[in-house]
């Protein structure tokens, strides 16, 4: 028992967190219901898969500072790519840009390998590269998205059998997040690979002696998290019908919620479901401070102080585990 | 470095000028500066004049001051990413005050926000043991929701730059028949200072020490928390100078006036050769550092590209000059 609190306590606490947020927000706006969960769950996409792509690395004992800029690349390549384009088109369009995600996040984790520089110096030194080739596809926000994709995230998941108010509470853009994330994750991690991942985090010689091949599940994991950031700058053209070619407050936004999330910076413990639950924590303390009509100004210092509070929490605790 | 004892027969050419830069660090970058500035005269004859280093040196000044926060957090194995909200909300706090107030009264208001989130990042740091990184990330935000709710109660003052700061930041000095910019008065002055601090001084040898090992550090009796404190409490102060040097440079208060030096300043301290593991580097790489940096800017305005293009070839560029320098500087 204690060990399972050990392992799951954290994302319990958060779980836990996000429900008393819930109930905070009702009690708030008593109106709040099934539409305003839909929104919560449409702006919490973009940030949930670039927390996805900074978990993956993280885990892998790195970390990507390139996550947002990776985003607006994909972003404005789908936006400008679907632009006048017909409908079918944008089928080829999706994979290609997911494609084009993983490759340069493999060139990331490449770099990093080959190079032997730091991969903080790298993924900054990516960071510029990608948002340079971001405002060479599209010099100022425009393109467009195809129907389908933005459909794709408005709205309900209709389930048969099922009464339509419950049916409310099922967004099609939450149905997204669990099967796209799930798809990848699940498989990883029950996967040798996963392991790799995870083992190269804990502790990089041991796995190398152990006999993981340590450079080649670096570069994968980057390129995993090159394919999240690819998600997630889709999701940013579904939701907005456009691209952007200025990396949007995710990259802070990723570390932020990975650390909430127990995921630990130096790399091999924790899992995707806690940096998850993190940003919908995030994002609804954001809606919970706009409905008590708080200055949005003020807004940001309360997110920055929360985040540094939590953190400081989590690293207290750590130690007095430790002692 | 215990090779170099005995020499068992001569090496050849190359290996021995590599091992010579290996042995002086600065040297690949010194040549490296020299370079850009010949590509630089070649593509634009003429361009290399006086006024024009007098300009580099002016906007290279508050880069690597910056550079130099980061380059003291890295060798502690930290970092400092709220150097350029710092240096924003002196230099705003600074140009908004001195509409209403005494000099020195808004000048120890401006540098009033760099102690406070100085203090705030060490505790966090050295006594929480956060992760650096993630705690100048939150004092940045922080900073940056302080900043915005302060600019709404001093938008009827309206701002303006004081005399001194402009002096300071643009002005330039002819002296033994050469413009020197201003700002070095500031400058040489603190990069000695930090320099020494760093090489000469005990706690120089702690931020070293500290970074090299942390666990022998802390067995052998140091106090941890309070090197780290004392640490980024200077990053903050400096970066806080910094906004007040750079204020009377750009000559416009803004909310993001000094937010796009930050990651320049890690690059410029990387390139310099500190590591940011922590326990190897030092500051006058970092100053050749930013002025590689800065001249390297010039050269990919002065081409002409599309900026998406020079924001590609300075990143692959930063990349390359690292991955070359630990080549040269880890081959032993």
């Amino acid at each position: 028992m204690n060990h399972f609190l050990r392992r799951q306590g954290w994302v319990t606490g958060l779980f836990a967190l996000l429900i008393v947020l819930f109930i905070a927000t009702k009690i708030i706006q008593p109106g709040y219901g099934s539409g305003d969960f839909g929104s919560l769950a449409r702006a919490v996409l973009p940030y949930a898969f670039a927390v996805a792509a900074q978990t993956v690395v993280v885990i892998a004992g790195g970390i990507d500072l390139s996550v947002a800029a990776m985003m607006a690349l994909t972003s404005v390549t789908a936006a400008s790519m679907m632009a006048g384009a017909s409908e079918e088109y944008a089928l080829f369009v999706v994979p290609f840009v997911l494609a084009m995600g993983f490759v340069l996040g493999a060139f990331n984790g490449l770099l990093i390998v080959v190079t032997r520089v730091p991969d903080i110096v790298v993924t900054l030194a990516m960071l510029f590269v990608l948002q340079g080739a971001a405002l060479l596809v599209l010099g100022a926000p425009g393109g467009g998205a195809a129907e389908w994709l933005k459909a794709l995230i408005s709205g309900t998941v209709p389930i048969p059998g099922l009464p339509a108010a419950i049916d409310a509470w099922l967004p099609k853009a939450l149905l997204v997040l669990i099967v796209c994330l799930c798809v990848i994750w699940i498989p990883l991690r029950r996967s040798r690979l996963g392991l790799s991942i995870y083992a190269i985090g804990s502790s990089e010689l041991a796995a190398f002696r152990s006999g993981v091949p340590v450079a080649r599940t670096r570069v994968i994991a980057y390129a995993l998290s090159g394919l999240f950031a690819a998600m997630g700058g889709l999701a940013l053209t579904m939701s907005t019908g456009i691209g952007a070619p200025i990396p949007g407050p995710y990259l802070l936004a990723s570390v932020a919620a990975v650390v909430l999330g127990g995921v630990a910076l130096g790399g091999g413990k924790g899992g995707l479901l806690g940096p998850i639950v993190a940003v919908f924590v995030l994002r609804l303390v954001r809606t919970d401070l706009t409905l008590l009509a708080i200055d949005p100004n003020v807004t940001a210092i309360i997110e920055g102080a929360i985040m540094v509070a939590v953190v400081m929490f989590g690293a207290f605790i750590t130690m007095r585990g430790r002692q | 470095m215990s090779s170099t004892a005995i020499t068992p027969s001569p090496l050849p050419l190359g290996r021995r000028a590599k091992r010579f830069m290996a042995d002086r660090p600065l040297i690949p970058l010194i040549i490296l500066l020299v370079i850009l500035v010949v590509i630089l005269q070649i593509l634009r004859p003429g361009i290399v004049n006086e006024r024009w280093i007098a300009n580099t040196i002016k906007f290279a000044i508050p880069l690597a001051i910056l550079a130099g926060c980061q380059t003291m957090t890295m060798l502690t194995g930290g970092i400092d990413l709220s150097v350029g909200t710092v240096a924003t909300m002196s230099a705003f706090i600074m140009a908004t005050q001195i509409v209403n107030q005494d000099p020195a009264v808004a000048f120890l208001l401006a540098m009033m926000p760099a102690v406070l989130i100085g203090l705030v990042n060490g505790i966090g740091v050295g006594v929480f043991r956060v992760h650096p990184l993630i705690m100048t990330l939150g004092t940045t935000l922080i900073g940056t929701g302080c900043l915005q709710v302060y600019q709404r109660t001093v938008i009827a003052s309206g701002a303006k730059i004081p005399d001194f700061l402009a002096w300071l930041g643009t002005g330039v000095t002819p002296m033994l028949g050469f413009a020197l910019p201003n700002a070095l008065l500031l400058f040489v002055p603190l990069a000695a200072l930090i320099v020494f601090t760093l090489a000469r001084t005990g706690f120089g040898r702690l931020l070293y020490a500290v970074g090299d090992n942390e666990r022998a550090t802390r067995l052998s009796g140091v106090q941890y928390w309070q090197v780290i404190t004392a640490l980024y409490v200077t990053s903050s102060l400096l970066a806080g100078i910094t906004g007040l040097l750079y204020i009377g440079l750009i000559k416009a208060p803004s909310l993001s006036l000094a937010e796009p030096l930050v990651l320049p300043s890690v690059a410029a301290a990387v390139i310099g050769g500190t590591s940011i593991f922590g326990g190897r580097g030092g500051y006058t790489g970092t100053i050749i550092g930013a002025l590689i940096l800065t001249v390297l800017t010039t050269l990919l305005t002065i081409l002409q590209m599309p900026e998406g293009a020079r924001r590609i070839l300075f990143g692959l560029i930063v990349l390359f000059v690292t991955a070359a320098y630990l080549r040269i500087v880890e081959d032993k």
